[in-house]
């Protein structure tokens, strides 16, 4: 079956047996490999992805579903050349140690900042809370997103 | 890597739409809400449906609205949209206490109210929640809609009396004075299933509950009502001594299984501690005692 979604802001339409899941359709489809797999059981959270700004688990999404809804990967964080605070902020703070679960936790605490600017350590605690990260005991990765909640770029994005 | 497999997809536009599409396919079709029941399912083959109808376009099954007598919630609300609802925590506070202990966040931008109470879980939240509650809910199907009490609507673990052809539309919750109500669940690790959890409805009139409800969930309570706990708790004063015979009552009933959640005889003790502080904190909430939010 045909699907035709927005990933990234771009357009991307493809064939797809129905029963493809979008975390496949990204990676194996589109080649956008930042998306990861691993428990396939919608328990770990490190194939979150956004659909219309919200993130969901792309193990657990078919391709078909996504299918006219607007998608946002790792790879659509960078604007112009520009990283993502909240990018930033994993790099600063040390938010990541082998990285398996980092493109999930910077695209949840996206969304997150979207909402609310001004996360508390315990509201952002809970936002991640469906994601596992077996490195860094979650401290650093909470750290991370209030550097990026500080940021002034995430400033003027609350204050507009 | 765990694909489901092979199945035909379709998306409906409408409630019409969906049913016109069930008919035309075969007894092996289902609906497909969230899919964060059904989708994990189909992975491991514990269910092999040869088509897909998606209903995630039917935004008029995604509503909240009260008209005064009752509150009505839509198929296919989803999880996030009533705990995050204030009308619901104002009237229902149960549903808010459920909704912060089912699954994670992420898991709750998808699920939908419809997809807990027709995947019939014994472990899902909301099916003992709107037990507690007394809810009402509509199907409709090609005759038309027939609306029934929600302990009707489970013919026993993963499987309900929606047939073949029909769709849950709507959930009916009665307003009533006096009321309070609560949830209370244990569970191994943030976003997991319940080891143990109950609900608690109280409907206080004159000093004395008219009316109460507990359910349980997880714990093999014949449709998760308890029904002598809910006997004994009418028409008596609220307090310790009452909720102690309740929970006790209740946990009678009730008929857990050893697993690798717990023991049957642990869960069992959960059963009855968690009524009695379901109990304790909805009978604060009727009394204004306490914040609902
Ligand atoms: C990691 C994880 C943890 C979870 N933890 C919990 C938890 O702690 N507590 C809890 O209660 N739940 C939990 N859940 C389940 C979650 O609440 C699901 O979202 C919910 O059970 C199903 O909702 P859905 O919309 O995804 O349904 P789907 O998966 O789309 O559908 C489920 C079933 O219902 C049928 N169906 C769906 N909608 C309708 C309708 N309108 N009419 C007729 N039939 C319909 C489908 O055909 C299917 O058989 C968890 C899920 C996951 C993935
Ligand atoms: S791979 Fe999707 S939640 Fe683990
Ligand atoms: S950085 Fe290794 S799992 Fe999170």
């Amino acid at each position: 079956m045909k699907v035709a979604m927005t990933v990234n802001g771009q357009e991307a339409t493809a064939d797809v047996e129905p029963r493809t899941l979008l975390v496949h359709f990204l990676r194996e489809t589109l080649g956008l490999t930042g998306t990861h797999w691993g428990c396939d059981t919608s328990n770990c959270g490190v194939c979150v992805v956004l659909m219309d700004g919200e993130p969901v688990k792309s193990c657990t999404v078919l391709a078909a579903m996504a299918s006219g809804h607007d998608v946002t990967t790792v790879e659509g964080m960078e604007r112009d050349g520009q990283l993502d605070p909240v990018q930033q902020g994993f790099m600063e703070c040390h938010g990541l140690q082998c990285g398996f679960c980092t493109s999930g936790m910077m695209l949840t605490a996206r969304a997150l900042l979207d909402r609310n600017p001004d996360p508390t350590d315990d509201e952002i605690r809970e936002a991640i809370s469906g994601q596992i990260c077996r490195c860094t005991g979650y401290a650093t990765i909470v750290r991370s997103v209030r550097w990026a909640a500080a940021h002034p770029a995430q400033q003027e994005a609350a204050a507009t | 890597m765990q694909i489901p497999a092979e199945f035909s997809y379709e998306r409906a536009t409408s409630i019409d739409h969906a049913l016109e599409l069930l008919k035309s396919h075969g007894p092996e079709t289902l609906l497909l809400a969230g899919g964060h029941s059904l989708l994990p399912m189909m992975k491991l083959r514990l269910a092999r449906p040869e088509c897909l109808i998606d209903i995630n376009d039917l935004h008029e099954l995604d509503f909240i609205s009260s008209d005064g007598d009752r509150l009505r919630i839509g198929a296919l609300t989803r999880h996030r949209a009533l705990a995050e609802s204030e009308e619901v925590a104002r009237h229902f506070p149960i549903i808010t206490d459920a909704e912060r202990v089912i699954a994670d966040p992420v898991v709750r931008n998808r699920g939908t109210i419809g997809g807990s109470l027709c995947q019939a879980d014994p472990a899902e939240d909301l099916s003992t929640v709107c037990g507690t509650l007394r809810a009402e809910v509509v199907i409709r199907g090609p005759d038309g809609e027939r609306t029934i009490p929600m302990v009707e609507l489970h013919r026993g673990p993963y499987e309900t009396t929606v047939a073949h052809g029909e769709i849950l539309t709507e959930i009916r919750l009665p307003i009533r004075p006096g009321a309070g109500s609560a949830y209370e669940k244990v569970e191994r690790r943030v976003g997991d299933w319940a080891i143990a959890a109950a609900g608690a409805a109280v409907w206080l009139d004159d000093g004395r509950i008219a009316d109460a409800g507990v359910g349980l969930t997880a714990v093999g309570l014949d449709r998760g009502t308890a029904t002598r706990a809910e006997e004994a708790l009418r028409g008596r004063a609220p307090g310790d001594d009452v909720f102690a015979e309740a929970a006790r009552l209740a946990a009678e009933d009730c008929d857990p299984v050893s697993d690798q959640r717990g023991p049957a005889d642990y869960k069992r003790h959960l059963a009855g501690e968690l009524v009695t502080r379901a109990l304790r904190r909805a009978t604060a909430r009727a009394l204004g005692q306490e914040s609902t939010t």
